[in-house]
């Protein structure tokens, strides 16, 4: 009880202490961005790279060197969720669970499972003009696989066919970077022309990696889910 | 400023959760907690007044958009995040299988 009181009155003091030094420091709204790195992502970005969303231009042009370390650590991650769970599904053919998904659930993840993918594909594909990009789009893909394992209860994926579409798309990001150390001398640079802004095919090699991003990620997620929900009770 | 508090509110729950709570599974919320109230921090730090989202299309000058370079780091955040939880998850699948608890005291006090 004593050792409780004394952690939520630490608690309360960070609390403290957190919120007041950003509210005397740091004041809400204000305009910090005159200075520095981001004025130049902001008033450069569009002509540099042919982005309009400057988040994705930023993520996938300027730091795309950062993206690729960050597919990597959710490829290990999805790696090390099946490392660890391995051995622990049941055998093949055998339901997960004894009670079916209502006839309400089931057709409306047939009518729905569909739009959901395209959706998602629609969210990656138009990763450089509008809010969103590969990795939100590969989650929606990958919710609309969570979405088929609840309504059916025998439904599994096919391990082979999605690690070999993964290793596919993550090779497709390296060799993208690999062509600009070729033909420019910088790896992941832009070789490709910018277009004019605002139009689906431009921003140079945004969209290619984008695409190759939404896939690697669906597929990922997918297979952490697959692999969590194929545990035996 | 509502979103400073919402996000010192985050980790402080969040730190809540990992210092006294017993149940992993709690302990793993805590964690993603803290993990939002980051990243709800980093996108509050880059917003100006006024300022609409980053995207220069539609006539949107670029003196009128916030700092779009905490958004990009988020970006990756949120993405870490996923990938800490979904292995923290899975290795509390793992030790529940073996030692039939989820209580990390009892986990701790337990011999292989």
């Amino acid at each position: 009880m004593i050792k409780k009181s004394i952690a939520l009155i630490l608690i309360a003091i960070l609390f403290v202490a957190i919120f007041f030094t950003l509210a005397n420091d740091l004041p809400f709204g204000d305009n910090r961005t005159t200075t520095g790195v981001s004025d130049k992502y902001i008033y450069h970005g569009v002509n540099d790279t042919g982005a309009s969303n400057l988040v994705t231009a930023i993520v996938v042009n300027y730091r795309g060197f950062d993206t690729l370390g960050e597919v990597t650590v959710l490829f290990v991650a999805a790696t090390g969720v099946g490392a660890v769970l391995y051995n622990m599904g049941r055998p093949a053919g055998k339901k997960r669970k004894k009670t079916e998904a209502s006839l309400i659930v089931r057709t409306g993840s047939r009518i729905l499972f569909p739009m959901m993918l395209l959706f998602g594909a629609y969210i990656f594909v138009h990763g450089h003009l509008t809010p969103g990009g590969g990795f939100q789009g590969g989650a929606v893909i990958a919710t609309a696989f969570l979405f088929k394992y609840v309504s059916d209860t025998r439904y599994h994926i096919d391990h082979n066919k999605f690690t070999a579409t993964e290793s596919v798309v993550g090779m497709t990001f390296a060799l993208v970077g690999i062509m600009g150390l070729l033909l420019t001398g910088y790896f992941l640079f832009n070789f490709l022309p910018n277009g004019s802004p605002g139009e689906l095919l431009s921003a140079g090699i945004i969209p290619i990696i984008y695409v190759a991003i939404g896939i690697k990620v669906g597929a990922e997620l997918t297979g952490i889910l697959d692999n969590m929900m194929e545990v035996e009770q | 400023m509502i979103y400073y508090m919402a996000a010192a509110f985050l980790i402080a729950i969040g730190i809540y959760a990992l210092m006294l709570k017993k149940n992993m599974i709690k302990m793993v919320i805590g964690l993603s907690l803290m993990d939002s109230g980051v990243n709800l921090l980093l996108i509050s730090l880059g917003y100006i007044n006024g300022g609409t989202a980053p995207i220069l299309l539609n006539g949107v000058k670029p003196q009128e958009v916030v700092d779009p370079l905490p958004q990009a780091l988020v970006l990756t955040n949120v993405v870490i995040g996923v990938s800490v939880t979904a292995l923290a998850l899975s290795v509390i699948i793992r030790v529940y299988k073996h030692y039939k608890t989820l209580n990390s005291d009892k986990v701790r006090d337990m011999k292989w």
